[in-house]
């Protein structure tokens, strides 16, 4: 049995602002939600969204994934829990580091108070799993429930597990995508002293003057659902998981292998997975992290795969707007390219200014342009590549 | 430590303390479980470190056991005080 896995419903909470609609139409317009060189999730007010107890009971990273969820079934029309057998619900949702806003507090109560001092409740918030684990508690998603781990490619990896569990049959819904709140003393420290992080404070993907990214917050979840399904209690189908695929590139702890080899492959069984060819292609989300080394090799792993159609096909970085959300990028980022798919633009690549040798594909400078259906169907393909080498791609069609 | 510590305010404090937990205001009372409140045994690890943070007493896991309400938990910190 093949079965066909639809987006019913996506949220989301990144620098932008909360909400899958402000991310897509802010970026279109080109606003960016860096501010002194950090994308916060500033407009995101937990208390707003969830209730005293749940907030006491999440780290941020899980506040977001909940308040993600509940934009992301509303939107696909969910009420009281999963429509169908809830032992059909499953949930997965990756995150690159999980709660080490928590873990930071808890380490400086039992430096400075002892080890007494400690909350009960620090490694319920802090372990990576958390967001999933309270997302199907809330929502009484009964199936599998786990949280993806691979850095920068969570989110993407998450999906693609939806995609699959869907697919071959274990699951008929899930909610599934990426969450990450990791601008914190230790983390932030971390990532500077590794030379990852932009001095400049400007997130400018592709651009010859990028030097490192800036680090976001925020979450993306999607609602998967079969097709057949879906359309049988008349949900609305926002787009489709078409494919997806995850190589290694088995080269460098942190470093991408150049040639952009690993990616390419991704990319290229991505596509194979999705059953579609690379003239298929209308655009391209590109994983786009403002650092040297990545935006090289992206570059390099697009041109083996597009070919001739390299410089055609037009590719963006949402990062340009709201900076690195680690182990939500994949997530946020793949709602990102649903929406442009579905509006027919291609949002900009904000910031790009200065060409670089080589680097020389159509990267949607500055200001949005609409985009091109090919033979009436609007398929993208939506790029995470993670610390450890993990390449993670989607392809994903629009209605 | 205050030896005139009241049954009063120590009742308003663990009352306090379930509110920051997140039960809601009106099912606080002196009678009501906190089972119906929605409070859990790692809420009550809480609320155990707080009374020893402003009583000085310790309540240990097995102190706890059988206690279903506030008055049970009042009750015990007094006897402890005691």
């Amino acid at each position: 049995m093949t079965r066909t896995v639809a987006i019913t419903g996506v949220g989301a909470v990144s620098p932008l602002g909360v909400g899958a609609r402000a991310l897509h139409e802010r970026w279109s317009a080109g606003r960016s939600g860096i501010e002194d060189g950090y994308g916060r999730a500033s407009e995101f007010e937990p208390k707003e969204h969830l209730s005293i107890k749940e907030v006491r009971r999440a780290d941020r990273f899980t506040q977001l994934a909940l308040a993600a969820t509940k934009e992301a079934l509303e939107d696909a029309g969910w009420e009281d829990g999963p429509p169908g057998d809830p032992d059909r619900a499953a949930c997965v949702i990756g995150t690159g580091i999980g709660g080490i806003g928590t873990l930071e507090s808890q380490h400086i109560v039992m430096r400075d108070e002892g080890a007494e001092r400690i909350s009960p409740l620090s490694i319920p918030l802090l372990m990576a799993n958390a967001a999933s684990g309270v997302v199907a508690m809330k929502h009484d998603l009964r199936g599998q429930s786990f949280g993806t781990v691979s850095a920068c490619a969570a989110g993407a990896h998450a999906i693609g597990m939806a995609e699959r569990l869907i697919r071959y049959g274990d699951a008929d819904v899930v909610v599934t995508g990426g969450s990450e709140a990791a601008i914190t003393p230790l983390a932030t420290a971390a990532f500077t002293k590794m030379d990852a992080l932009s001095d400049s404070g400007i997130s400018r993907p592709f651009d010859r003057r990028r030097d490192g990214f800036v680090m976001g917050e925020g979450a993306g979840i999607l609602v998967l659902e079969d097709e057949e399904a879906a359309r049988a209690r008349g949900a609305r189908i926002l787009g489709y998981v078409r494919g997806y695929a995850s190589t290694s590139d088995a080269h460098h702890l942190t470093a991408p292998e150049p040639t952009g080899r690993g990616a390419a492959k991704a990319i290229e069984l991505a596509l194979k997975d999705a059953g579609v060819e690379v003239d298929d292609v209308v655009y391209v989300n590109a994983h786009g992290t403002s650092t040297p080394l990545n935006d090289r090799s992206e570059t390099n792993a697009l041109k083996a795969v597009l070919g001739e159609r390299a410089g055609q096909v037009p590719v963006s970085s949402t990062k340009s707007a709201i900076g690195h959300l680690l182990g939500a990028a994949g997530a946020v980022e793949a709602i990102a390219t649903l929406l442009a798919l579905r509006d027919r633009i291609a949002p900009p690549t904000l910031n790009y200014e200065e060409p670089d040798e080589g680097l020389d594909l159509d990267y949607v400078p500055n200001e949005a342009r609409p985009l091109a259906a090919a033979n009436g169907r609007a398929i993208g393909i939506s790029n995470a590549f993670g610390f450890g080498g993990h390449n993670a791609v989607l392809c994903l069609e629009a209605k | 430590m205050s030896t005139t510590v009241t049954r009063e305010e120590i009742e308003q404090r663990v009352f306090k303390a379930l509110e920051e937990f997140g039960a809601e205001p009106d099912q606080i009372n002196p009678d009501a479980e906190f089972e119906s409140m929605d409070v859990d045994s790692l809420d009550l690890v809480e609320l155990a470190q707080i009374v020893e943070d402003e009583y000085g007493v310790q309540l240990k896991g097995e102190d706890m056991e059988g206690v279903k309400t506030v008055r049970q938990a009042v009750d015990l910190v007094m006897s402890k005080l005691g």
